[in-house]
């Protein structure tokens, strides 16, 4: 008699076969780290969805009960716990989740915003596998973005909460601003090795007593 | 480096933009009817304008929607920024500037010392004779 795996062996191995594509950087990102002062961690795997609706429309409504909200501007996030949507354009948005949350995984956030798309116009696609998500954090976490990044960081312009697509080293990342001191960063998976490392260049001098 | 406020998102970086070429070019209404000629001059023919220009713009790496702008191709100075479907605004009577309306900006006026040229506005063109006894 044949042996059937059981759902969840075939998610844990599937889990288990995956790898991240920061994760070769993982030693790197925990060495280059200064406890208290920056941090860099990958958040692999998170569940991303992209979704195209005009948010006025009743897609939109059905689309925002789902996501807990559909951002009406630039820079807005909507939701509250672990689901968020980003506001990529006036009619683009990027659900974040947990990887719990993923289809494949037990959850059902994919196929309730397909479904709650329905046959109108608009799309929800799965980029789970697009981007990876960094988070830089600390007090001088700003300080380190603001050597690549153009937009005014200064807190009394870009406010926790709120979420920009933009370039750091030059290339396009979405970068979320979840706390005063705390950063989440969403480059496409093939910048991430690039990504990783220039944010660790630049994280370094922070390891050595300030120069007076 | 230009500094474009995007509709959407705001003042960002020339380098979060892609450039579409000159703005209101309407597609032909019968296309069929088009010789090989004129076919190939709606698709390939632009004004290469020295002053204002109207001229298409998509905020690449940012929202994704494109707009038209109104730019001075000699000093840069962005004039106007305005919605695709809207009409080229009429900029005649604010301009020329002969300076920056807020010192700072990224605006390249200085380095090229023409921005203030009448000859360089849209309809205030002199004629070539006038320059000759100068
Ligand atoms: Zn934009």
């Amino acid at each position: 008699m044949a042996e059937t795996a059981t759902p969840s062996e075939t998610v844990n191995r599937v889990r288990g076969a995956r790898r991240s594509p920061a994760e070769h950087l993982a030693e790197a990102f925990t060495s280059g780290s200064v406890p208290g002062t920056v941090t860099l961690t990958e958040i692999p795997y998170q569940a991303m969805v992209g979704v195209r609706v005009d948010r006025t429309s009743d897609a939109g409504a059905r689309v925002a009960a789902v996501t807990g909200g559909l951002p009406a501007a630039c820079g807005e996030v909507t939701g509250s716990g672990s689901v968020n949507t980003l506001w990529l354009g006036p009619t683009e948005f990027m659900v974040v989740a947990p990887e719990e949350a993923h289809d494949s995984l037990g959850g059902s956030l994919v196929g309730d915003l397909t479904t709650a798309l329905g046959n109108d116009a608009g799309q929800v696609v799965d980029l789970s596998a697009n981007r990876t998500t960094f988070e830089l954090s600390g007090s001088h976490a700003r300080a380190v973005l603001e050597k690549t990044c153009s937009l005014d960081l200064h807190p009394r312009v870009f406010k926790a909460g709120t979420a920009v697509s933009t370039e750091l080293a030059h290339i396009p990342v979405m970068l979320w601003k979840t706390s005063e001191d705390s950063y989440r960063i969403f480059p496409r998976a093939s910048f991430a090795d690039f990504l990783g490392r220039w944010l660790l260049d630049a994280m370094r001098e922070y390891a050595s007593p300030e120069v007076p | 480096m230009l500094l474009i406020s995007c509709p959407n998102c705001g003042p960002r970086d020339e380098t979060e933009f892609h450039y579409g070429g000159q703005a209101h070019i309407a597609y032909p209404e019968n296309p069929n009817d088009l010789s090989d000629r004129e076919w190939a001059e709606y698709l390939f023919y632009r004004e290469n304008t020295k002053g204002t220009f109207a001229e298409r713009w998509v905020h690449s790496t940012g929202c994704r929607q494109w707009f038209n702008m109104l730019r001075d191709t000699v000093s840069y100075e962005i004039h106007s920024i305005y919605a695709m479907g809207q009409s080229r605004p009429d900029i005649t009577a604010s301009s020329p500037k002969a300076e920056p309306e807020k010192p700072g900006e990224f605006t390249q006026s200085g380095d090229y010392g023409q921005a203030g040229d009448p000859g360089l506005a849209p309809g205030t063109a002199t004629a070539p004779t006038s320059s000759e006894g100068v």
